[in-house]
């Protein structure tokens, strides 16, 4: 069945009778994200019919391509579709990520679904009423402007003389191919009645029953659990593998193709069991190591050598971050389901399309014979770009004929996902005797061009990117380059104004013109009391600000820090973030924390090792992550509702602040400057 | 395979086919019909898998079904009752204790053994007893509101 009848015959079974928009989606190229903009691909539809659906029991169900990855855009899509459609949130029904049967989408990333999914969905929505309204007026026989719609039901604004429709009556008569005009009047934040509210997860109750079906929760009859043979190093071939001792067990199949070589088996211990049994040979070739991260991210790049231009202080600096990984706590993983004619994968990825491209191009079918259905999942943070479990299952599947599960082991997920990118910045900067900044020169090794702009005031600014042979698969992350850019730029900052003899927060104010991360620096530092208190022995004070994706976050912290003892804590952080109008302040809210204290693991632990093609801190317990005990004992989050901006997105930039607002708080506590993540003291 | 052991698990008797090597949360996921508990390292260092064995919080990922014959076996699906959620539960959900809620299972029976031993715990205590189950979303605050939310509703106090 092609994409487009299954989607109509799930219409006919919900009861609308609408028609089904023909959607045209493109290939997407195969490519990990996160290296500037994405390649616009395929054609999203303006007909009502493909966003949104009323069905006979006033339910509206909503079609977005975005995915739910614990960033709790279903439940802020919700909100935006209620507010809208003057429904309540309970009645609105989210589908998402389902090839089938939503609207092309090139991915759930880059802090897009607040400022552009949800204007459409609202659109549609706001169209929807309208034309509700409309139709409404007509059988009243009375004028749209007597009208108004709430919780599902329009009547007469005045003079009720009893009559009202509910939604489900009227929406039988909303034309099929009605399209959504380019321009739709939302509701202003001002007048939300819905948006803005802290509304929980619509899914809480399923996720603190275990009800909640995440992709390796999913089972299908017959279905098969898989293990992909992995070599011990990356980038080895496979020379031989000899299977006949997995052969023997009884209900164990084997796929091959090339270096491609999995198990499949009824249960996933006999995978394991049946796994184990092949000998293998791999043909391994040399590969370096972290410790000479730093010279090959240079790469040929002699240090610059110019003398610097003058000015009353001059900094000359090297910064540098490690791989890290994402660690999402649930492994990738896939359930495929090969059928004879078409692929169906369940598969927790931010790019549902991408990976359905992924899939036909892996099986060489066509896309209309993929279908990929994301599960809300257990994050990405920016790791799930690419359909790795996903590719594996389907391949298994179409050799086998069965419905096949596949999970990644953490040690895969450590060795085989792409990290986020190591990096090298050179910089060389000058202020002058006022405190104003002379030059600045920043050159940015491999980790990329996200938060290159510095927002400090300074005439001509060299600030470039370049991009170097990465040992490591590397892609996105949480707010990609923006971490390690605002650590070398904040960190440098703060040297610069220490240089100088000015306190570092009036050093930013003095350079900084950007109004918005003006007010939340300021209003970090007020919060906090900067300037009111000295710190007490062993401690000291740090702050920090940055942009990305339409927010700007600041953060003031106060670190204990023994340098003898090798030790750090975060005693106490505080946090102002601002993104436009906040949507939900309790997701807003949980956003921006929870990127703040995953933001520490990146300030203070976390760090890949490798060498020769082995990830060898490739363990939950020799990777060290942010857990109960080190969230600091005083947090202060404030959010700057500017319900006079528009909305940006608020899952990314948070995490950008912290590690250089750590790292200055280290040198006031110390006088130790740490110009490497994780910062740590050299013993 | 011809191996059979019965397990007690949240209240009822079950055989399963497996030996006494072969690890409890899968037998749990996929023998037992429970997929509430979940794989997050199987190393025993995220506890994504907890389930309460005899009382005790424990990663069912490496606990070997020979460890917990004979033992009572509480997963996250025998917290409500009924419809009723627990007060842990409930807590979770008002407070929004959760971002992707991966790791939420896992929280709540660790949190319920806490609620079970110590009924008034503090902050300090809160932390390092769940310092073994990992947040990656980092919802650790808004949890650690919920826990002392739940406390609070068990002891018989008004929020």
């Amino acid at each position: 069945m092609s994409a487009f009848l299954s989607r109509r015959a799930l219409l006919k079974r919900l009861g609308g009778g609408l028609l089904v928009a023909v959607l045209g989606p493109r290939v997407l190229a195969q490519r990990e994200s996160g290296r500037g903009g994405q390649r616009q691909g395929g054609n999203v539809p303006q007909n009502l019919a493909a966003w949104l659906h009323i069905g006979a029991d006033g339910v509206a169900t909503v079609y977005t391509g975005k995915v739910e990855v614990g960033q709790n855009a279903r439940t802020a899509l919700s909100q935006s579709v209620a507010e809208e459609l003057c429904v309540s949130v309970a009645s609105v029904k989210m589908v998402m990520g389902d090839t089938d049967l939503c609207p092309f989408d090139q991915g759930t990333f880059g802090s897009r679904t607040t400022p552009a999914m949800m204007p459409q969905i609202r659109r549609a929505a706001a169209t929807a009423r309208e034309t509700l309204l409309e139709l409404a007026a007509k059988k009243m026989g009375v004028e749209r402007s007597a009208l108004r719609a709430e919780n599902g039901k329009v009547f007469r604004l005045i003079g009720s003389n009893g009559a009202e429709f509910s939604y489900a009556e009227l929406a039988r008569e909303i034309p099929p191919d009605l399209v959504i005009p380019s321009e739709v009047k939302l509701t202003p934040a001002s007048e939300w009645k819905t948006m803005g509210k802290p509304t929980t997860k619509v899914t809480g109750r399923a996720i603190v029953t275990g009800t909640h079906g995440y992709t390796v929760d999913h089972k299908l009859p017959g279905m098969l659990y898989a293990k992909v043979l992995r070599p011990l190093a990356l980038k080895a071939e496979l020379v031989s593998a000899n299977t006949s001792e997995a052969e023997k067990l009884e209900g164990v199949r084997i796929v091959r193709d090339g270096n491609f070589l999995a198990v499949a088996a009824p249960t996933a211990r006999l995978a394991d069991k049946a796994l184990i049994t092949i000998k293998s040979d791999w043909k391994e070739t040399p590969q370096p190591s972290n410790k000479e991260l730093v010279g090959i991210l240079r790469g040929s790049e002699a240090p610059a050598t110019e003398a610097m231009p003058a000015a009353a202080k001059q900094l000359k600096a090297s910064y540098m971050c490690p791989f890290i990984a994402h660690v999402p706590l649930e492994p990738r993983a896939a359930v495929a389901d090969w059928d004879g004619k078409k692929m169906t994968v369940y598969t927790g990825t931010q790019r549902p399309f991408g990976v359905r491209g992924e899939v036909a191009q892996a099986l060489g079918i066509p896309e209309n014979q993929v279908r990929v259905i994301v599960p809300d999942t257990g994050s990405g943070y920016g790791g799930k770009h690419t359909g790795d479990a996903a590719v594996e299952a389907a391949r298994i599947s179409k050799a086998l004929g069965k419905p096949v599960k596949l999970m990644w082991t953490r040690n895969e997920e450590f060795t085989f996902a792409y990290f986020r990118p190591a990096g090298v910045v050179d910089l060389s900067a000058g202020a002058n005797a006022d405190g104003t900044l002379a030059f600045w020169n920043y050159t940015n090794f491999n980790s990329g061009g996200a938060g290159l702009n510095s927002p400090y005031a300074v005439e001509n600014p060299r600030q470039l990117f370049k991009q170097a042979d990465s040992p490591l698969r590397q892609g996105s992350y949480r707010a990609l380059a923006s971490t390690f850019n605002h650590f070398a730029r904040e960190t440098a900052m703060d040297e610069l104004a220490v240089a100088c003899g000015m306190d570092p927060l009036a050093f930013r104010v003095k350079n900084l013109r950007n109004e918005r991360l003006l007010a939340v620096l300021q209003a970090a530092a007020e919060k906090f009391g900067w300037g009111k208190t000295k710190p007490a022995e062993g401690r000291g004070y740090g702050l920090a600000c940055g942009m990305e994706k339409g927010g700007y976050v600041a953060n003031v912290v106060e670190v204990q820090a023994d340098k003898n003892a090798g030790q750090v804590r975060v005693m106490r952080c505080v946090t102002v973030f601002e993104c436009g109008a906040v949507v939900n302040p309790l997701h807003c809210e949980n956003q921006v924390v929870g990127s703040v204290i995953q933001g520490m693991g990146g300030a203070l632990f976390e760090e890949i090792e490798f060498e020769n093609g082995r990830i060898t801190n490739g363990w939950m317990s020799r990777y060290r992550v942010p857990r109960y005990t080190d969230v600091p004992q005083q947090l202060d989050t404030i959010l700057l509702d500017r319900k006079d901006l528009p909305s940006a997105g608020a899952g990314e930039c948070a995490i950008v602040a912290i590690a250089p607002a750590i790292g200055n708080a280290i040198f006031a506590a110390t006088g130790e400057r740490l110009r490497s993540l994780p910062l740590r003291f050299s013993t | 395979m011809g191996q059979s052991i019965e397990l007690l698990v949240n209240g009822s008797k079950r055989s399963v086919n497996a030996g006494p090597d072969d690890f409890l949360l899968e037998i749990l996921r996929d023998d037992l019909g429970l997929p509430g508990s979940k794989f997050g390292c199987g190393e025993g260092e995220c506890g994504a898998c907890t389930v309460i064995v005899d009382g005790a919080h424990t990663k069912s990922c490496i606990l070997p079904l020979s460890a917990v014959e004979g033992k009572a076996i509480r997963t996250v699906e025998s917290l409500a009752n009924g419809e009723t959620l627990s007060p842990l539960q409930d807590a979770f959900v008002e407070e929004d204790a959760m971002q992707c809620g991966y790791c939420v299972s896992g929280m709540l029976m660790a949190a319920t053994a806490l609620l079970e031993k110590n009924k008034n715990p503090s902050e300090r205590e809160i932390r390092d007893h769940m310092r073994g189950n990992i947040c990656r979303c980092c919802a650790y605050p808004r949890m650690v509101k919920a826990i002392q939310r739940a406390a609070k509703t068990m002891r018989g106090e008004k929020s």
